[in-house]
Parts: C-alpha cells; structure tokens; sequence
C-alpha cells in the first residue's frame, strides 16, 4: 500500500472511530444532564 | 393527582417507551446502518476521489449530518408525536411534511424487504455454494429469474416470493410486540451480533492475497477531486442516506425517549457509530475486491460492480467462491446484510404504524398489522416477480433521491422558517442534554436546506431531461414519476382525514417560559396550562 493512502486510511480511523470512542466516554461520564428544568415527570408505559 | 395532566383522560403521555439511554442509541444506530453502509459507501469513496473522499465526507457529517439528526431529535423529543403529529405541533400546517416522511417509508419498506429477502436466499445458498459457477447468471437467470427490463410482469418466483414473504412475517411479529419488547430488543441483540460478525468479516478480508491492494484503491487519494463540486455533493448525499435523516425515523424514535432524557450526546454517538461502520464496511469490501482482482490478474479498477445490489448479490458471490472457505465467509456476509437490512427496515416501518396508532387511536399492535398486511401484499405483487429488479431501481430513484430531500427541504422550512421554532427547539437540545447545540447549529441547519434545494432541483432536472436508467418513458411516467405523485398525495390528503384521538391537549416540556421563550399567541395550548408548575 503506498503512503498516500495508508495515512488517509489512519486519520480516517483515528477521527472516525475516535470520534464514536470520545462520543461513548462522553456520555458515560455524564449520562444526564443533572440540572433540568422542573417537570417533564413520563407516566408508566402502558401494556 | 387529578390536576396531573398524565392522568387525565385521552392525554398523549401514554405513550411507549425505549427502556433506556443505551437502549435508544442502539435502536438509532441499527436504522441508520444498513444496506446503503455495506453497498453505498465504499463503492460512492471509491469514484470520488478514494482516500481524499474523506474530507468532503467528514466535513459533511459534522456540518449537516449532525446538525440534521439533532433538529429530528429534537422535533420528536419536544413534539412526542410520530412524524405527522410532531409536524403538526411544530407548525399547524405541516401535519403533511409528516405525512410525506410516513409515505417515503411506505415506498421504501416494499423494496427494502425485498433486497432482505434476496439476501435470506443468499445465506441459505452459500451453504451449498449454488451461486459459485456463475455468479452473475445465477442472480438474474436462475434466481431472479428476471424479465425484460421496461415491462411489468405478474409471473412470481417462488424462490424470491417466499423468503419475501417469511421477512413481512418476522417484521410484523417485531412491530407487533411494541417499542419495548420488539424494536428494541432486535437492535440489543442484533446490532452487537452484526458488529461482531461484521469484524470477523473484515479480519478475515485483510489476511487474503491482494488485500492490502484493494483497501490501497479505496484510499489512494486524488487531490483534484476536492475541487470538483459533484464530489462535494456526493459526500454530502452520503452523509445524508447513510445516516437515515429526513424519513422520519429520527422524529419517531426521539418520541419514544422519556422528556427528561439526554439528546445531543447520544445523537454524536449515532452519527459517529454509523460513519465508524460505514468506514469499518469500507475496509472490509475493498480489501474483498482486492483478493478478487488479484485472483483474476487484473486491478480493482478492471472490476466490475463495486457497488449497488450487485456487489452483494455478484461480486461477492464471485470472491465467496474462489475463496478457501468460501461458505462460512458467505453465510456470514449475508446473514450480516439480513441483521443491518432487518434493524432499518423495522424502522422505516415503525414511522408509518406510530403514524397510524395516533391519527387513527390504533393500538401498537393494530398499527403493525395494518402496515405490514398491506405492505406484505404490495410488496409481493411488485417485488415477487420477473421484474422486481427494475421496479426497485425505478422507485428506488424517486423515492430516495428525490423524496427524501423534499422531506428534509420541508421539515426545515416548516420547523425553522414557518415555524420559527429555531430558537425553542435549540434551547430545548440545550436544556435536556449535557452538550450544547452550539450558537451554530441552526445557522448549519439553515445552510444545509439551501444545499439540499440544489441537491433536489439538479436530480430533478436530470430525471426530467434524461430519465434514468434506460427504461422506457411510459415506465418512468408510471413508476418513477408516480412514486412522486404517490408521495405527494399522501402529504396533501392525509391532514384531511380527522384525528381520532386528542391531540390539543399537549404541553411542550420545558415550557417556553421555562425555556426564556415570549408564550405563544394564537389557539396552541402549550402555555395555557402546565401543573407541574402549580398554575392550572
């Protein structure tokens, strides 16, 4: 493979699927946001 | 609790509900990878410009795809509503831009079960490796048994007729069961299984000679490209199907998250986990195609059919079997395309019941069954048969290319131009998730309907002009272009029809004033009561 393409193939890799790794440790970290406004309370779900 | 609104009778709060967070963006992830990811994408950086491809097509997930997902998030999770009713409370007269998202779906779900079904025979055949001798032979003569192309033919196969319709009984008995124990337990288990298949795929791939050649064609870069607008485009429609904006879906699924839910955060994780597939499937077809260039002595670029139903259903039939363990290889190939076509189309289909069940007060299962039995039969009838290839190519054009940017053109000009509800729904984004919209999102959004106007007037010039394809004009009258007046219809004549449950009786959560909004004037009741805040 030359060397054109295995550095397009690497940033693509690193900015893609680093992109899906940074976007899961973002929201594990921080599943919710803990200061919404009041309310917003969902009944259960019906059967 | 007699003031709470969830208690009072005919109120929209009953409505289903995805278990969780994980749960959702699963669910997300497994309708927007699909077909188009394994067949589309490689095939599409491929011809515009390989590796250099890459560019116009991040820059394009992060300008638009993102910013398109967030706004359908953020219609369905404000508006909780299927696309017509979310469309309805965005604007009240954009109930049809909802309408034309459910029949796209329509359309889409007739064929889309097909390729399924087609690739249910094909898991079955790579045991016996019936395809092996003659791969091209085999999927239009001795499967398909296809007819002349530019006719209609009511001659089933009964080979494509049956597996069509084993797909329209799995899928109804997936709706059927509901959000919870149906959609949502289809996507827990087969988005990790497809993931996990998909990798043994790739691995497998990268380990045959010729490999490293094939995955070379796909990122060898062609700087030049950059500075051809057409390429631009391409990245941008990529983005644009690939991700499944603008159907409906997006809307539909974001009503089944509880209001105090996380929105944007998630959306990153579904727009980066279809990209990452779709690249990871790129990977994966091209270093195939090297081993199959390398068998045949020629380069990937002497080969034909990189992309499109035929790189699935000849080309790689055609590597399969020259491949030591060919079978195992196929079966897993194929049954990889059932598991991503099967979690799109459970989608598409989810938009027109959710559509159904609450302009008609349909019960989730009601809903299912009347979607799938009168997709199952129209589906059968035009995609069981000697001309099923070409009906799907046909309505496929005008349906995808053209339908689903008018659907987007639409739901952007009813939400932010008409609607003027730009600032409501991005301090909504802002006020439920743990990131920030950010002061451009809607300034992306607004740039990106005008580029899909381009998009939307260029294809239908060239449809108009050149027709597509080949075919006959009275079959592109017929088909092509009555697919569009189809979609058409169904937008203007579905708001006639009346609402059989209560929808006035809706608040917006966080209400605009919790939101810093001036109230609204007019006959919407968003503001005029809302006992959370104990003023009723």
């Amino acid at each position: 493979m030359n060397a054109d393409a295995l550095v397009l193939m690497l940033v693509s890799i690193v900015l893609i699927w680093g992109g899906l790794v940074a976007s899961i440790a973002y929201v594990a970290r921080r599943p919710e946001n803990d200061h919404m406004p009041d309310g917003g309370e969902d009944t259960r779900v019906p059967d | 609790m007699a003031e709470h609104p969830e208690a009072a009778p005919h109120t929209h709060e009953k409505r289903e509900h995805w278990s969780g967070q994980t749960a959702f963006i699963l669910a997300a992830i497994g309708s927007a990878v699909g077909l188009g990811n394994i067949w589309r994408f490689p095939g599409q950086a491929y011809e515009h410009g390989g590796g250099a491809f890459m560019i116009p097509y991040l820059v394009a997930l992060v300008t638009a795809g993102v910013p398109i997902l967030f706004l359908e998030n953020a219609i369905g999770h404000r508006f909780r509503g299927s696309a017509p009713l979310a469309m309805k409370r965005v604007h009240r007269n954009a109930e049809g831009v909802g309408w034309l998202h459910v029949a796209i779906c329509f359309v889409i779900g007739l064929y889309y079960t097909a390729i399924i079904a087609w690739a249910v025979s094909y898991f079955f055949f790579s045991f016996g490796q019936s395809y092996a001798d003659d791969p091209a032979g085999f999927f239009t003569g001795e499967y398909l048994e296809l007819g002349e192309a530019g006719t209609v033919s009511l001659s089933f196969v009964p080979q494509v007729l049956i597996p069509l319709a084993a797909v329209w009984v799995v899928t109804i008995v997936i709706l059927a069961l509901g959000i919870h124990r149906g959609v949502e337990r289809l996507n827990i288990i087969g988005i990790p299984v497809l993931v996990a298949t998909f990798l043994v795929i790739v691995v497998r791939a990268l380990f045959l000679d010729g490999a490293a050649d094939g995955v070379a064609a796909l990122f060898t870069p062609d700087f030049e490209a950059l500075t051809d607008p057409q390429v631009w485009i391409a990245a941008y429609g990529q983005i644009f199907f690939s991700l499944s904006l603008a159907y409906g879906i997006m809307i539909t699924y974001a009503s089944y998250r509880r209001r105090r839910s996380n929105i944007t955060a998630p959306g990153m994780v579904v727009a980066f986990g279809n990209s990452s597939f779709e690249l990871l499937a790129g990977i994966g077809v091209f270093a195939t195609l090297g081993f199959l260039a390398h068998q045949q002595g020629t380069t990937v670029a002497g080969l034909d059919n990189l992309a499109g139903p035929f790189l699935s259903f000849v080309t790689f039939p055609a590597v399969i079997a020259e491949m030591p363990g060919g079978a195992f290889f196929g079966a897993l190939f194929f049954g990889s395309l059932v598991l991503a076509g099967l979690t799109s189309l459970v989608s598409v289909l989810q938009v027109i019941s959710a559509a159904l069940q609450d302009k008609f007060g349909l019960h989730p299962r009601g809903g299912a069954v009347a979607v799938g039995l009168v997709s199952a039969v129209l589906s059968i009838i035009g995609f069981g048969t000697t001309t099923g290839l070409y009906l799907l190519d046909t309505v496929d054009q005008w349906s995808n290319q053209l339908g689903i940017v008018a659907g987007a053109i639409t739901m952007i000009a009813a939400a932010l131009w008409f609607g003027r509800r730009g600032h409501e729904l991005e301090r909504h984004l802002a006020a439920v998730s743990t990131m920030r919209p950010g002061r451009y999102w809607l300034w992306l959004v607004n740039a990106v309907a005008l580029l899909l106007i381009y998009m939307f007037a260029e294809k239908a010039v060239s449809l108009v002009q050149d027709g597509y394809g080949g075919y006959p004009g009275w079959y592109l009258a017929v088909f092509g272009w009555g697919t569009a007046a189809f979609l058409l219809a169904v937008a203007l004549l579905m708001p006639l029809l009346r609402w059989r449950r209560d929808i006035e009786r809706f608040h917006a959560w966080p209400s605009r004033e919790q939101l810093a909004l001036p109230a609204e004037v007019g006959e919407r009741h968003t503001e005029d009561y809302d006992p959370r805040e104990g003023r009723t």
